[in-house]
């Protein structure tokens, strides 16, 4: 019997980065003012974390006010018009409702209204499984234009006496808009989990603990030492591997931008990896702490507006945590 | 073959000493890792990967706390080597 003819979706053969747009908290935060609660010293902070300061929103400048400022600037700069996005994905753990998602608040409040709009949640690795997906649904045909976001406000669920990472984390977004392009520019993503650490990086307790006063606001918590020795030695090999499935060698790379954990990771996987010193590092973790799912998309905007990358170079992005979840692709500087 | 305490010692100090700095010969099996060498936790990370690495050993995570002084871990890496 015959039946009538589907159609499907046309795929594309190459995606790329058009642009970035970032946005951080208004504040920043000195370790001098969060020193005092977890009993240290601005001089500890810096040589165990790197960080200086860290960018903090308050109560006046939501998540949402975040990744609206930075979509705003990735689609201006990608020279589209939001009504062009055809799918918002939004990576987040600090999205305060259980329901609706933020990615259909955000696609309302940018234009992008009836975009299909999803969020991801897998914390620090957040923003490069959004660009995978991105990747997907732009090669498949199934959307020209995709907005990514990665936004966090972490200091909502932080706790000042916590001296495990509370005092690393920094609140802000990044954006990034993939569409179609005549050459690649993203590379294929190495990307995983390991959910027999899923102890590792995690909140005091879960909603349901603290509805029935079994536990405080719940706040993240790592196992630091852990998660250090994960983050640099099984990162190092999916570094390696996403360069090697992108078919070019370190120093190819104009520029490395790791997830903005801790200095002391990124500096022993520039170690590990043997790069160059051809190869910009991102290190936004100085000035702006560790941003979770915003962290790389920060970190690579700041490179670029520094003029430290050009647009045109090769980078490799990586992030990883909570989960523990990963993933790395080599792009295209936007 | 298994590796002597001084073979360990002499191998461990390198290691210390590429992670640190810390001439070779103050790596010495009284010392402990953070009161005399100075070493924070995420060093001390970092030299039991390279140790594990070195000598072909497993050093579980949550041994590493208890391996407070040179010789702590020079025991360790030498028992485990079997």
């Amino acid at each position: 019997m015959s039946h009538a003819k589907l159609n499907q979706f046309e795929t594309v053969r190459f995606s790329k980065i058009y642009s970035l747009g970032a946005s951080r908290g208004h504040l920043r935060v000195t370790n001098d003012e969060i020193a005092g609660p977890i009993d240290s010293s601005d001089e500890w902070i810096r040589q165990r974390t790197g960080i200086v300061t860290r960018a903090r929103a308050d109560k006046d400048q939501s998540l949402m006010d975040m990744a609206v400022e930075a979509s705003k600037e990735a689609i201006a700069g990608a020279g589209i018009q939001p009504s062009d996005i055809g799918a918002v994905i939004f990576s987040t753990i600090s999205h305060p409702y259980q329901t609706p998602s933020a990615a259909t608040l955000l696609a309302e409040l940018i234009g992008a209204n009836p975009a299909p709009a999803f969020d991801i949640s897998a914390a620090c690795a957040g923003y490069c499984y959004g660009i995978a997906q991105a990747d997907a649904l732009v090669r498949s045909g199934v959307a020209k234009y995709v907005l990514v976001v990665g936004g966090e406000k972490l200091s909502d669920f932080i706790d000042p006496t916590d001296r495990s990472i509370s005092f690393l984390l920094g609140d802000g977004a990044g954006a990034a808009i993939v569409g179609p392009s005549d050459e690649a520019g993203i590379s294929p993503t190495v990307w995983g989990s390991d959910g027999s650490h899923w102890s590792s990086v995690s909140m005091t307790g879960s909603l349901l603990d603290f509805r029935d006063g079994e536990a405080g606001w719940p706040t993240i918590r790592q196992d630091g030492l852990t998660v250090f020795k994960w983050a640099v030695w099984e990162m190092v090999k999916v570094a390696q591997q996403a360069l090697d499935v992108a078919g070019i060698k370190a120093e190819d790379l104009s520029a490395l931008v790791t997830h903005q954990a801790n200095i002391r990771i990124i500096d022993e996987l520039v170690k590990q990896l043997k790069l160059p010193e051809s190869v910009a590092v991102a290190r936004d973790i100085v000035n702006t702490g560790n941003t979770s799912a915003a962290s790389v998309p920060l970190a690579m905007h700041q490179l670029l507006k520094d003029g430290a990358v050009k647009p045109g170079g090769l980078a490799l992005q990586i992030g990883f945590g909570a989960g523990l979840a990963f993933a790395a692709q080599v792009v295209v500087l936007p | 073959m298994a590796l002597s305490h001084d073979e360990v010692l002499a191998g461990l100090a390198e290691i210390v000493n590429e992670e640190t700095g810390i001439d070779t010969d103050s790596v010495k099996m009284e010392k402990s890792f953070t009161n005399d060498l100075d070493i924070d936790s995420i060093s001390m990370m970092t030299i039991v990967v390279n140790a594990e690495e070195k000598f072909s050993v497993k050093i579980p995570d949550e041994e590493v706390k208890n391996l407070l002084t040179v010789a702590d871990a020079v025991n360790f890496i030498t028992s485990a080597q079997g």
